[in-house]
């Protein structure tokens, strides 16, 4: 139900976009308002949640380690995983960022029909951080590829990304490494989570949907390529226009051109309200880029309430003259 | 806000990455690539000759798929006549046919061929195409390396 109700609702935007694709007149949206406000949604709406995260408190310091924290001069601290050090934050967060350290982790728990009865008992499990290493990584790829409709003239970082992604030279166009694996990638991580009961039944609408987008993305990507092609110089043109502010409309693009760019306008403007917001929301993770100094160092919570405090001194000192009459003994003649 | 200092730097930079064409074309016009589509070459031809082996349309969307069956058809097959789909024959060969009209902009300038080992330009760039004006308008303008070059000869105005 949840996985049919987030399939239609991708149905149906492909419909709309197919609808936008086949009525020239409707171009100018789809090829040029609909991106640019999908655009401004994005940048606007990813800033509007970091610095709502931002503002909201973190009165605890809470870092959550894996390593030896540091102690006693030779018991050998883990420098990376329990760090207490800027630098060692740094290096942690990358480590989490670039190669999903924690995903790494990931364990599974099953029981099992043991001598005396069920057993529980713990495995590793690194397919789930297979798959989205391969996914992201083959993600940001193709998106650094695509500056080359966007960038004019085309950096040699691009080209080479370009030429690396499309080594084996199999098939003209060349296929791409990456678009074999983020559709095989994306085939795996929604497999996943119909097929492992425990997964699908936490699974949501807000999961699948937006699997089905990039998978759907990704399809006209290679449909587009192979298939139904589109006019490639009439899409650059398209591209500098809308990042020049001087939107041209090239005719003859290409039916699947609009469906594609529209795909990624609704993933782009969806963005800011969905759990994809992980990509900024990973660098706000307190568990995870707090140093861990718990122990060294008092922290106070920056939300403390200012309180007025009456210290002992200050109480001798406006007493001091009664307290010597009643004969109570005071620090300071 | 706790850490705003680095939240917004962080935002600024995220902001930056984004925004990279709009600050990469600042100022620059939208031309596209010139492609020579009316050489003197071709207007010599008379008005029956003027269509290239297949349509235009064809040609734009299909051209490497096109190029890749004559390599087959000549180098494995040793097939050297292409039958288009009107029924005209074409002999199969990217220097004699292609080349003939497309190898430059001007007539006046025929396409030399040379070895590429002996040539000074510094090929640095991967898709820097050693491809004639006419192919190089658009695989530049779209960074796609066509891998013609690498048993062909380059045709000399490459070079320049
Ligand atoms: C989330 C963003 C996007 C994703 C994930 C994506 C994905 C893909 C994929 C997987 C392909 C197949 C070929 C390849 O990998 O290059 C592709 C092709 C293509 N995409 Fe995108 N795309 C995105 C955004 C865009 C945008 C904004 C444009 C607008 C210019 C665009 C235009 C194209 C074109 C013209 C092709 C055909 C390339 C060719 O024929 O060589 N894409 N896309």
């Amino acid at each position: 139900m949840k996985v049919l109700f987030s399939f239609l609702a991708v149905i149906l935007l492909i419909l709309v976009a197919t609808m936008g694709a086949f009525i020239t007149n409707l171009h100018y949206v789809f090829g040029i308002i609909i991106p640019y406000l999908a655009f401004a949604m994005f940048v606007g709406g990813f800033i509007y949640r970091v610095v709502k995260w931002g503002r909201s408190p973190v009165p605890f310091r809470i870092p959550t380690t894996i390593g030896q924290q540091k102690s006693l001069p030779w018991i050998k601290q883990n420098k990376i995983e329990n760090p207490t050090s800027a630098f060692g934050v740094i290096v942690r967060m990358a480590m989490e960022v670039l190669f999903f350290r924690s995903l790494f982790r990931n364990t599974k728990t099953e029981l099992r029909e043991g001598q005396n009865g069920p057993e529980l008992s713990y495995g590793s499990a690194k397919w789930l951080w297979l798959g989205s290493l391969f996914f992201h990584w083959s993600f940001l790829i193709i998106i650094i590829r695509h500056l080359r409709f966007f960038l004019e003239p085309i950096p040699f970082a691009v080209q080479i990304l370009e030429s690396v992604d499309g080594m084996l030279q199999i098939g003209l166009p060349a296929i791409y490494l990456t678009d074999v694996f983020i559709l095989v990638a994306v085939t795996y991580l929604f497999l996943r989570r119909i097929i492992v009961p425990q997964v699908k039944y936490i699974s949501l609408p807000a999961d699948f949907f937006p699997l089905f987008m990039i998978m759907s993305i990704a399809i006209s990507g290679v449909l587009m390529r192979y298939f139904y092609k589109v006019d490639l110089v009439a899409v650059k043109q398209l591209a500098i226009g809308l990042a020049t502010f001087q939107p041209v409309l090239p005719t003859g693009i290409g039916p699947m051109f609009f469906i594609h760019i529209f795909l990624v306008s609704i993933l782009f403007a969806y963005f800011p309200m969905s759990k994809l917001m992980h990509m900024g929301g990973i660098f706000m993770s307190p568990t995870r880029n707090m140093i861990s100094n718990n122990r060294m160092v008092r922290h106070i919570n920056p939300w403390n309430h200012e309180v007025e405090v009456h210290t002992y001194e200050q109480y001798e000192d406006e007493y001091r003259e009664k307290m010597k009459k009643a004969g109570i003994p005071v620090e300071k003649e | 806000m706790y850490k705003g200092g680095k939240i917004f730097a962080s935002l600024i930079i995220f902001a930056a990455l984004f925004t990279i064409p709009f600050f990469y074309n600042m100022g620059k016009v939208n031309a596209g690539p010139d492609v020579a589509l009316n050489t003197a070459a071709i207007q010599q031809l008379p008005a029956s000759e003027q269509q290239c082996v297949e349509s235009p349309e064809f040609m734009r969307a299909n051209h490497m798929q096109l190029l890749n069956q004559w390599r087959e058809e000549a180098v494995r097959n040793g097939q050297t006549v292409y039958v288009n789909s009107q029924g005209k024959e074409f002999e199969i060969s990217l220097q004699d046919t292609c080349l003939k009209c497309h190898a430059t902009e001007s007539a006046s300038k025929p396409a030399v061929l040379n070895n590429p080992v002996s040539t000074t330009a510094g090929v640095s760039n991967p898709a820097l195409n050693e491809s004639p004006e006419f192919c190089a308008s658009c695989h530049d303008y779209s960074a796609v390396k066509p891998l013609c070059w690498s048993c062909h000869f380059e045709p000399k105005e490459a070079t320049k």
